[in-house]
């Protein structure tokens, strides 16, 4: 069954290659320069000890874009693989007809499909890693000079995160073929599982996947970007308006907060005079500090990168597993053997076993036709024929 | 004699519908078996229950002696062509042939080769640009080079035209001769039954109305005709499958094993069009519906 796998998804096997195969190429030819560009930069900075003004005016663009880009593709793979390779798989066989051919052949379907799930699931977190090895290599030396690996838009690219996004996305489409039976809205789901997931991951699931770390020291002036007065009346009225970044190198900041020294947000400190446009920065500098002013800030460090790389991963991974599970529970054996697990499912009541919610609407779609593997079969409870007048 | 499908109180329900209900039956082993009956009427399903692609909602049924499709032994041991003869589109005549060998132990290769050349197939042409005919061909050779001790075939002609029709049929009862496998095949046209098939099921309405010996099936069934008797004085142990009745004359077609006495009645033998034409005939669920399938004469 595996070679025929293989022989079946040769077609795609062949454009998932030739489109690595123009990506690493485009990588080739731009890389090197990025990489040179980066070097002079970096080394020149580095000797004038500051690199912060450095950086702002390196590669805006092409590569910025570019970078942006590959970043962006390195997501939208996954998803493609669990569009076009895992929603059409099952799907494509129920809504064609070919299943019948498939399941009498000489195997029986739970193979069939751990064939189809072991080999194309391979194939796509193959896909998804090596593009990911690809662009990661190629965006090295801007991460290593920006130190943003964390940052959502750029963790999601590197590492082995790609690979368990490629075997979510694949066993989603699966999924979602067998049970609706229709490529198109299998399709679609898979579309809108992933996106949502890609989108809720970032947002709640990953800066709470290890505890992030919360530093609260004094407020240094040095690390303030921005302050003024907001709603400012001649007579000194309005709030006071500071803001400031935290400086620590590769973090990923979740939250940064300028508090009082009671724990209160700083947004209804008097502004004062010293803060209007009459006065020196100095002036003002020296009115913030008179109110002992905390920066609270929350942050995953840096170093923790390998780790969150490792759970996010394991979290995909997992769900995927889960949803090759249901994978084998929906197609089943063809029957059960009386006293197997039909019997020991129990529930004479439900008809068709634990499926029973999915049943009518596919049933009677064709005459007699509709046909599939609807597990459960119902004992105990003979059944006779309706009309029995 | 071994039962090649033994089904008891079999039956498939599609949501409220049955497709297939109390079915019991005995299909016996070496025949070429007609399953016929009306379009929705369960054939496909009673097949497809047979191969293992579907699982009873109620009753049992085991297929040369086991449970079916279970394991690839018993999946090996039953080909199945279904209906349309689903085959991979985008795949050749050859891919078909290697998915065969490769997934089915006892695949003949020498047998489908032969069988392509015989039918002048194009090894690399795609499935999907084949003719009607070539497809139902080339789907019959995947499920007959399994070697199967049972060949399930689900309206294997019904979308042919005559001359390939003939071809296939033709085709069919040479592999049988060759294999000596059991052959259960649907269709609604009686033509094709009555040319191959010795053994016959009746099916309409989700209920198996008749089984048996092709011969000994004519044989119970009369044409009787006489002078008019009211239907609730006929014999007890006569099944009316049809009757019509004008002012003086009563027409009925009835089973009954036992030979028909009153010298009232003329006896005239039935042909196997008009046996199975009035079962089909017979109103949906209505009589028939609380009879129990017919056993096997066998």
């Amino acid at each position: 069954m595996i070679r025929f796998t293989l022989l079946r998804f040769r077609v795609q096997a062949a454009v998932a290659a030739a489109g690595l195969l123009i990506i690493a190429i485009i990588l080739a030819v731009t890389g090197p320069h990025l990489a040179h560009v980066y070097d002079t930069t970096l080394r020149a900075c580095q000797q004038q000890g500051d690199c912060t003004l450095a950086l702002g005016t390196l590669p805006p663009s092409p590569d910025g874009t570019l970078r942006a880009l590959l970043y962006a593709l390195v997501v939208a793979v996954p998803g493609l693989i669990g569009m076009f390779w895992g929603a059409p798989l099952a799907a494509r066989e129920l809504e064609a007809g070919t299943f019948r051919l498939a399941w009498t052949q000489g195997i029986t379907r739970t193979r069939w499909l751990a064939a189809k799930l072991g080999v194309i699931g391979a194939l796509s977190m193959l896909t998804a890693e090596l593009l990911s090895l690809m662009v990661t290599w190629w965006a090295s030396p801007i991460e290593t000079a920006s130190m943003d690996r964390l940052a959502p838009g750029v963790f999601h690219a590197g590492g082995i995160v790609p690979a368990g996004y490629a075997a979510f996305a694949f066993a989603l489409g699966l999924t979602a073929g067998l049970l609706t039976r229709r490529t198109l809205p299998a399709i679609a789901i898979t579309l809108v599982i992933f996106t949502a997931a890609q989108l809720a991951v970032p947002a709640f699931l990953r800066p709470q996947l290890i505890a992030p770390v919360h530093l609260s020291s004094p407020l240094a002036i040095a690390s303030v970007t921005q302050m003024g007065t907001a709603n400012a009346t001649p007579a000194g009225g309005g709030t006071l308006f500071v803001q400031a970044q935290p400086d620590i190198p590769g973090a990923w900041i979740l939250s940064s907060d300028i508090v009082t020294p009671a724990g209160r947000p700083a947004d209804t400190l008097p502004a004062g005079q010293a803060c209007s446009e009459s006065h020196s920065r100095q002036a003002c500098e020296a009115y913030i500090a008179s109110f002992h002013l905390r920066h609270s800030v929350t942050y995953q460090p840096g170093s923790r990168y390998w780790a969150l790389q490792w759970y996010e991963t394991g979290i995909y991974l997992g769900l995927a597993l889960v949803l090759a599970g249901l994978c084998f529970l929906r197609i089943g054996p063809a029957a059960r053997r009386p006293g197997g697990p039909a019997r020991a499912s129990g529930g004479a009541a439900t008809a068709s076993g634990p499926w029973r919610w999915l049943g009518p609407r596919h049933l009677s779609r064709r005459r007699g036709r509709a046909s599939g593997p609807w597990p459960g079969s119902r004992r105990g409870t003979r059944s006779r024929p309706l009309s029995r007048s | 004699m071994t039962a090649v499908i033994e089904a008891r109180g079999l039956g498939k329900r599609y949501g409220r519908r049955w497709a297939l209900a109390d079915c019991t039956l005995a299909v016996p082993a070496g025949r070429v078996v007609g399953l016929v009956g009306p379009n929705g009427a369960g054939k496909t399903t009673l097949l497809q229950l047979a191969a293992g692609l579907l699982a009873p909602t109620s009753g049992a049924i085991t297929v040369l002696g086991h449970h079916p499709g279970g394991s690839p032994a018993q999946l090996s041991r039953v080909g199945f062509v279904a209906q349309d003869s689903p085959l991979y589109a985008g795949l050749s005549v050859a891919g078909h042939l290697r998915m065969g060998a490769w997934l089915n132990p006892g695949w003949d290769t020498e047998y489908a080769a032969r069988r392509i050349r015989q039918l002048g197939l194009d090894l690399r042409q795609r499935a999907g640009s084949l003719s009607g005919g070539q497809r139902a061909q080339l789907a019959l050779i995947l499920a007959a080079a399994k070697r199967p001790e049972l060949l399930l075939l689900d309206e294997p002609v019904a979308s042919l035209d005559p001359l390939a029709r003939r071809e296939f049929l033709q085709g069919l009862m040479e592999t049988v001769a060759e294999h000596g496998a059991s052959v259960v095949l649907s269709s609604h046209l009686i033509a094709d039954v009555e040319r191959v098939c010795d053994f016959l099921i009746v099916l309409t309405a989700s209920h198996v109305r008749a089984a048996g010996e092709t011969e000994a099936l004519l044989a119970s069934h009369h044409r009787l005709s006489g002078p008019y008797r009211d239907p609730g004085t006929l014999p007890a142990s006569w099944e009316v499958i049809e009757e019509s009745h004008t002012g003086k004359q009563s027409v009925l077609l009835v089973r009954t094993d036992d030979p028909v006495l009153d010298p009232a009645w003329t006896d005239r033998p039935v042909s196997l069009e008009d046996l199975i034409l009035a079962y089909l005939r017979q109103p949906g669920s209505g009589t028939g519906a609380g009879r129990p399938g017919l056993e096997v004469a066998s």
